[in-house]
């Protein structure tokens, strides 16, 4: 049981990484490593400002 | 600028030679790696060795994959019996990938791209935890490909059906392995090169001004048409199609749900909100059968295409300038969801039900140039037909967008670049085989236009039957139980490929879940996820046109440039979708029945973006090989060029008024001046004025696109003669990428890391966690 319940784990993280649902723990990670001072963004605010910034840069979707 | 584009330096005489005999860590390549971390990379002599070594093992495994790719490919082109089974798409195509990739993609990466996995890539070196962020491979894969892939590899094999499932087989599968993929694959490596820099940028830097203006100018045309096409595919299939009308409505509240969910009350629960909206899909396609069902919801839901095409262009002006988190962003999570879960079930369906084809291998409308569903010869128009599924030039969009930000070590190129591209043309394949598990005399009736068949049950039978194909006998009373069993009013000239993919995968997913009942249900299922595809397509695509139109404007009138000033983003906006709605109202309203002369246009504007990307990478590739290894992007920059500037010239210059624009343009003004009321399929005087502007429209854009790649085209051969004349000359070339600096992560290339990669992966675990950079991707 456990086996199957690693192995839905295992997609669920995959699918979530293929959406760019971990992106604030990516960028966590991040700042954490890259020795910033300031203190990281929120939660709300890092995805506030990741949509906004799409705004005025968008990516484009194939055909 | 003295050092090769791999690193190397210039000056030393064996720069084209392996450096197998080294040690990595004496490598010459301008890299000084931190003494204090493993190697960044598996020792090249080790990788060699282990490439070249062949076990019994291994011997084994290639001679099987390539006897089962063989009796496939036996079966499908030489074997004539009355039918041939599914799974021998599957076999041929993915035993040929297979060999692609392990053979044919190792020699693009050993003698023309060379990667450096001691070279940081921009995901590294620009690291900023937003844009450009370290992804695990296997992530960036499902990711790339969920970019790339969408409706196009979905309806163009559908389309070129219409001459037999061979030639489309032999094109998608041989395309995308010597074409597509490479296309795919370069541009992904030479953008990440240069930082994720975008084609527009690298056309600028390799072609000049003149070259680069003009792929400037002809993306952005081509994005339009591009654009106008897709959407016309979604009114044809919502078109007098109550349920599909609703569910696909049903979308935009839905995404709006998700997008005030993301943003204000649980922010970052991408997973959460995307299952939730998953299952609000659902309730929506079973809910629009429902309304669909009662009196008032048939008679509100039921538009015609005219006013469901107004509606999306007023959609998609509103969708371009509302803010991405309201509706752009949650709709492409919903859209990433269904497109994975939809092609890994239609792919495990396809294997389990594994449908008996009746098609032939080559239809009778495979030598001839006037057939009903798309007119002109095989040559060169099955090749721009079939489009996404073998040679996409929009990937290159994406493959200098986004993917190239994201990418952790150089050798992963391969894997994302040229196997996502895999993939989408595994997809095709699959379109393929769903559309072809149909009758054929339904096939032609769905998507012949309304001229020809009548737009009735009894007259499409007629002339069905009328054409004489081999083995097709259908009455008026198939098409309508087939319009019934999938919960439409009609079936009948259902033209633009996702009906007809939609019948055939309802087809195929009733005999794998839930028998004929379910139908309908697989019907619009297919329906609703093509058109979320597309609607996400048309927003972002009409997004992107708008800054590139913006930046255009802005080298004369400054204050354009800037992006956040309204006025100038909502009259571009306005621009860009007056472009693209201008030519859907076209398509809709042409008596001629839009799909059938608008496609080609389609496939000729994609396959010459792709031509402008291959001649980009053409001059890169240049500049960092000699001439031998050119004919890696030559070979399918020529075919790419051939095809469509023949189909090109075929649609300016050609007398046959069904093939050429020009040609129907005379035939139609000289009846409208000899004072005939009625012209062929055109019914009224006012028709036929539609016909003479129409053609003279997609005439004259024909001319403007082939014009455009062909100055594109010659600009990069002769950065390429210059290139290589300076290198025969020992002349330095001028080099744009951005200079080398010192890897610091290591992670192994494809999905199944080697021997020697695992040892390097436990040598670099064992280091102190503050010593390494945090690991990439999931965890």
């Amino acid at each position: 049981m456990n086996a199957v319940l690693a192995g839905f784990r295992g997609f669920a993280g995959y699918l979530g990484g293929v959406l760019g649902a971990d992106a604030y723990k990516k960028y966590l990670e991040h700042h954490e490593a890259s020795g910033h001072t300031s203190p990281p963004l929120t939660e709300r605010d890092f995805w506030r400002d990741r949509t906004d910034r799409q705004d005025t840069s968008p990516q484009g979707r194939c055909c | 600028m003295g050092t090769m584009p791999d690193g190397t330096q210039r000056d030393s005489t064996n720069s084209n030679t392996h450096s197998s005999m080294h040690a990595t860590a004496q490598l010459d390549d301008g890299i000084v790696p931190d003494p204090s971390l493993p190697p960044t990379s598996v020792d090249e002599s080790v990788r060699d060795s282990a490439d070249r070594t062949w076990t019994p093992a291994k011997i084994a495994l290639w001679a099987v994959i390539a006897l089962l790719g063989g009796v496939a490919w036996f079966m499908l082109a030489i074997i004539r019996g009355e039918t041939v089974n599914a799974i021998w798409f599957v076999f041929a195509s993915v035993c040929t990938y297979l060999i692609g990739y392990r053979f044919y993609s190792k020699v693009i990466e050993r003698y023309l791209l060379k990667p450096n996995d001691r070279r940081a890539t921009p995901a590294e070196y620009k690291a900023d935890g937003k844009d450009y962020v370290r992804t695990d491979r296997n992530v960036l894969f499902g990711h790339h490909f969920a970019a790339i892939a969408g409706a196009g590899p979905l309806v163009g094999p559908v389309i070129a059906a219409q001459m037999g499932y061979l030639p489309g087989t032999i094109w998608i599968i041989i395309g995308v392995v010597l074409a597509g993929a490479v296309q795919d694959y370069l541009v992904l490596f030479f953008s990440m090169r240069r930082g994720g820099r975008s084609l527009g940028q690298m056309a600028r830097e390799e072609l000049g001004v003149i070259g680069g203006t003009a792929a400037l100018v002809a993306t952005l045309l081509i994005m339009v048409i591009i654009v106008a096409i897709l959407a016309l595919v979604v009114v044809n299939a919502l078109g007098e199609s109550p349920w599909g009308v609703f569910s696909v409505g049903m979308t935009i509240p839905i995404a709006l749900f998700m997008g005030v969910y993301l943003r204000f009350i649980r922010p970052g629960k991408v997973m959460e909100i995307s299952l939730i909206g998953f299952v609000l899909l659902m309730a929506a396609i079973i809910g629009g059968g429902a309304v669909a069902g009662t009196e008032w919801g048939a008679a509100f839901f039921h538009l015609d295409k005219i006013t469901i095409a107004w509606g999306l262009i007023i959609y998609g002006f509103i969708a371009a300038i509302l803010p991405v988190w309201l509706l752009l962003a949650p709709r492409d999570y919903l859209s990433t969801f269904m497109k994975i879960g939809v092609i890994v079930m239609l792919a495990l369906a396809i294997i389990v039900v594994r449908p008996e084809i009746t098609v032939p291998a080559f239809s009778e409308y495979a030598g001839r140039d006037n057939g009903p569903v798309f007119s002109g010869a095989l040559f060169p128009f099955l090749f721009v037909t079939i489009a996404c599924g073998a040679l996409s030039g929009f990937h290159a969009l994406i493959a200098s967008g986004t993917t190239p930000k994201l990418i952790e070590k150089e050798r992963q190129t391969r894997l994302i670049g040229y196997g996502g591209m895999l993939m989408e043309s595994f997809v095709a394949i699959m379109a393929l085989v769903a559309a072809i598990s149909i009758d054929r005399g339904i096939y032609f009736a769905m998507n012949a236009p309304v001229a020809l068949t009548g737009g009735t049950v009894e007259t499409a039978a007629a002339w069905v039957n009328s054409l004489g194909l081999s083995g097709v006998n259908i009455t008026a009373g198939d098409l309508a139980q087939t319009a019934k069993d999938v919960g439409e009013q009609s079936i009948v000239s259902r033209s633009g490929g996702a009906p007809t993919l939609a019948v055939g995968l309802a087809h195929i997913m009733q005999q794998f879940i839930g028998g004929t009942a379910m139908m309908a249900f697989w019907y619009h299922f297919a329906i609703m996820f093509e058109a979320l595809f597309i609607l996400t397509a048309v927003d972002a695509g009409t997004r992107v046109a708008r800054f590139m139109l913006q930046d255009s404007i802005g080298n004369f009138v400054p204050k354009f440039k800037e992006h956040s000033w309204r006025p100038g983003a909502w009259l571009c906006t306005a621009i860009m979708v007056a472009a693209w709605g201008a030519v859907l109202i076209m398509g809709v309203t042409d008596p001629l029945g839009g799909i059938n002369t608008l496609f080609p246009l389609f496939g000729i504007a994609n396959q010459l973006l792709a031509a402008i990307a291959l001649s980009v990478c053409l001059a890169i590739a240049a500049k960092r090989t000699g001439p031998k290894y050119l004919w890696i992007v030559a070979a399918p920059l020529a075919f790419a060029a051939v095809v469509t500037i023949t189909a090109s010239f075929y649609k300016i210059f050609s007398p046959v008024p069904a093939v050429g624009y020009f040609a129907n343009n005379a035939a139609f003004a000289k009846a409208l001046a000899d004072g005939k009321t009625s012209f062929g399929t055109a019914k009224t005087q006012a028709a036929m004025e539609a016909v003479v502007r129409n053609t003279m429209i997609q005439g004259w854009l024909s001319i403007i696109f082939v014009v455009l790649s062909i100055i594109v085209i010659i600009t990069a051969v002769m950065a390429t003669i210059k290139a290589l004349r300076n290198t025969a000359a020992g002349l330095p070339n001028a080099e744009h990428e951005d200079p080398a600096r010192a890897s610091r992560v290591f992670a192994p290339a494809g999905f199944v890391p080697t021997a020697a990669e695992r040892d390097l992966v436990t040598e670099w675990n064992q280091l102190p966690a503050g010593e390494r950079l945090e690991k990439s991707g999931h965890h």
